[in-house]
């Protein structure tokens, strides 16, 4: 870059006018369906934000023992409804490195709330890879070393108590295992009806079509929730609390499917009419053979991007239905379980935390929403 | 003429529909092991009290609770007689609620118009906000008024319900003085019809709509706002800016009324969530609809006043839904006797 007399800036390297503009387009033609995708996808900032976000959720699950100070049920009857604790640095101006003011709990008499006082001065610094309650890395290895822990003497409820002296934000996490594998276990049993029938309808027509739409039509015009609830209802209350979770989850699926089911039966309406599909059919591919080679791979992805977009739906189900009571069931540990403690007015009122796992539920939900967009406007490259 | 004929076929597709919805209901009813019945009797004999026993099995045979499933399907709907020949929903006979020991049509009776009636203003509460924030966040679009709308509606999306009814609630009470739980003053329960009732259930009413309301606004006011972005850039609205014709009056003239279709179209997608997000609210907040009794019901096993509200509640979607269609068909002179396809 040199800077001529006349306050321009010129190129040093040689300009070359056959290496045509077309080159860099060339590369573009020729570059694989992802890429294109994905490029796409990389300038819608939301989309992209909120599915980083949405990676290292899901990224979190299986460590979330690890990074909670406290086991899911482990209760502290000396800290009950303790408000949320600051992580300070400094004491007195000094610097001390992370550390928490040591909290009592105390009843008060007289508005029979409790009341938390801070001793604020004595400083405890946190411990750090310490030995706390015991928990499955993964579900799978056993350990019992914390990220970090509350130090001697002092407790560390980052986000406060609830109603049995349980720390929410270990909770939260705890929750997130169950809240968030929901939706992806419902989708996956709504994604696999939906094309299934969706396919089958709008491939084969006629009688079975007939009956298929009928079953999308019922299926969509009724309420969701009373179903999902009767259907809840149903599950016997003795069984354990993962056979619960996992119930729980097909039945969301189960109610899901009518509207992916629809969408695919609308393509392929029209895609069977395709030249290629007849070619296949006429070299002797099996239907089964057809529907999956030759037509499903078409818009798999817009199947993928609605699937994304419905997921929400299914991570507030679960939530609704357990904050009803008929969902998942303590000592499973999930958003919507811990919401039935907030669920009256008086602990919105006093201790406003315990109604914290909304904020979670929102962020995620809101994620989902835009991840959904972000896919749906980037999924075809070619369009503009 | 054509219609009449619509309306008449819409009718009784409609008709069909619930029979195979009653089917199901009851399918899933009854799809817990055992009944009310037989876990009272076994508690009972497992206490020892045999006179109880005696009543129970007295109520089986009494409610043809002993007989194979498919009988009892068709008696309790009154295609077959039971015990007392043709007494089932057809005839007017909601069956009997063990748990609460009266009839069903007593428990749930005041019940059913509220829930009507707050379903009714949920609806026009979404077509109150949806319509002019959509056209609004359409024609200036790319503006703070979009972006603030959006960001709202995606908010009200992703809030649960429930939660949301609590906080306003709490809110609602302290900066506004709105009353909390319940739909009307406790002194108007059991009372006629009065100018001061009404009032009281119109206040009642304020927080549960907008609850209810809220999540269905937010989805249709995108809905219109796509729409009505896909018209606006069509050439028949430049041609009508270039007339010179007043803004405010050509978007109601020529795009509203095109986007208007699906918006109409939509409230078969709409009022099952609706009623949905009411069972739940009410719930929450302990209106006298019947959320609240639908959740005992179930959770007791209670059958038959569990599966008539369940019938209730799809009814009331399945009548939403055929207004809609029927509205749609005379709006849009493009369909007609197909029913749409969407």
């Amino acid at each position: 870059m040199t800077k001529r007399s006349d306050d321009r800036y010129v190129d040093d390297a040689p300009f070359d006018p056959d290496a045509a503009l077309q080159q860099l387009e060339r590369a573009d033609l020729d570059a694989p369906n992802w890429l294109l995708v994905w490029r796409k996808f990389r300038t819608h900032k939301l989309g992209l934000i909120s599915g980083i976000f949405l990676l290292l959720c899901y990224l979190m699950l299986p460590f979330a023992g690890f990074i909670a100070p406290y086991g899911a049920n482990e209760r502290n009857d000396e800290h009950l409804y303790a408000p949320p604790q600051s992580v300070n640095w400094f004491h007195e101006g000094e610097f001390v490195g992370p550390f928490v003011y040591p909290t009592v709990i105390e009843a008060d008499l007289e508005t029979f709330q409790w009341k938390a006082v801070t001793d604020t001065s004595d400083p405890r610094p946190l411990q750090f890879f310490c030995e706390g309650a015991e928990y499955k890395l993964a579900g799978l290895i056993k350990s019992d070393t914390h990220l970090f822990c509350a130090p001697e003497g002092a407790t560390l409820f980052l986000w406060g108590s609830d109603r049995l002296g349980r720390d929410v934000f270990s909770r939260i996490l705890y929750g997130a295992q169950l809240s968030l594998t929901v939706g992806l276990i419902g989708i996956s049993v709504s994604f696999f009806l939906g094309i299934l029938f969706g396919s089958m309808a709008g491939y084969f027509g006629g009688k079975i079509d007939w009956v298929i739409n009928r079953v999308i039509e019922i299926l969509r015009s009724l309420p969701e929730l009373p179903l999902w609830l009767a259907l809840s209802a149903a599950v016997p209350s003795n069984w354990s609390p993962v056979a619960v979770f996992f119930i729980i989850s097909i039945i969301l699926g189960i109610l899901d499917w009518p509207g992916l089911a629809r969408s695919v039966r609308a393509k392929f309406l029209s895609l069977r009419e395709e030249e290629y599909v007849r070619a296949a059919e006429m070299m002797g591919a099996s239907s089964g053979r057809v529907i999956r080679k030759h037509l499903l791979p078409n818009f798999m992805s817009h199947l993928i991007a609605s699937a994304t977009l419905s997921i929400p739906a299914m991570i507030l189900g679960e939530t609704a239905l357990s904050f009803l009571g008929l969902g998942l069931r303590a000592p499973a540990v999930s958003w919507g379980v811990m919401l039935n403690d907030a669920q009256n007015l008086a602990s919105i009122e006093i201790y406003p935390w315990t109604a914290i796992p909304m904020l979670p539920i929102i962020v995620v939900v809101l994620a989902f929403n835009f991840l959904g967009d972000g896919l749906r406007d980037s999924l075809d490259p070619y369009q503009q | 003429m054509v219609m009449l004929r619509y309306v008449v076929y819409r009718f009784f597709t409609m008709l069909l529909t619930l029979l195979v919805v009653s089917v199901l209901i009851f399918v899933i009813i009854n799809l817990p092991p055992g009944d009310y019945l037989s876990n009272q009797i076994a508690e009972l004999q497992a206490s020892g009290q045999s006179a109880g026993v005696a009543k129970a099995e007295f109520l089986r045979t009494e409610y043809a609770l002993d007989r194979p499933m498919w009988e009892q399907y068709l008696i309790w709907m009154g295609f077959w007689p039971g015990p007392h020949g043709f007494e089932g929903l057809i005839q007017g006979n909601y069956g009997w609620s063990f748990e609460f020991d009266r009839p069903v049509a007593e428990i749930v009776g005041d019940t059913l118009w509220l829930t009507v009636v707050v379903n009714l203003a949920a609806i026009l509460f979404v077509y109150a906000v949806a319509l002019p924030l959509g056209v609004l966040a359409a024609a200036r679009s790319r503006t703070w008024i979009d972006y603030t709308s959006a960001f709202v509606g995606y908010l009200g999306l992703a809030t649960p319900n429930f939660l949301l009814a609590l906080i306003l609630f709490y809110y609602g009470h302290q900066y506004f003085n709105l009353p909390i739980g319940g739909l009307m003053d406790p002194i108007y329960e059991g009372q006629p019809m009065s100018w001061d009732k009404l009032k009281s259930i119109l206040i009642h009413l304020i927080v549960p709509t907008f609850v209810i309301g809220t999540s269905g606004a937010s989805a249709m006011m995108q809905r219109l706002r796509a729409n009505m972005l896909d018209e606006l850039g069509k050439p028949y609205v430049e041609t009508a800016i270039a007339k010179g014709m007043a803004p405010s009056r050509m978007l109601t003239k020529y795009p509203l009324r095109v986007a208007f279709n699906p918006f109409v179209a939509d409230i078969g997608n709409l009022l099952p969530s609706m009623v949905s997000g009411s069972v739940l609210v009410s719930v929450v907040l302990g209106l006298q609809t019947i959320g609240p009794t639908l959740l005992t019901a179930l959770k007791t096993q209670d059958q038959f006043l569990s599966a008539f509200i369940l019938m209730f509640v799809a009814l009331l979607t399945l009548i939403g839904t055929m207004i809609s269609d029927i509205l749609l068909v005379m709006l849009d002179p493009r369909i007609r006797y197909e029913g749409r396809e969407a």
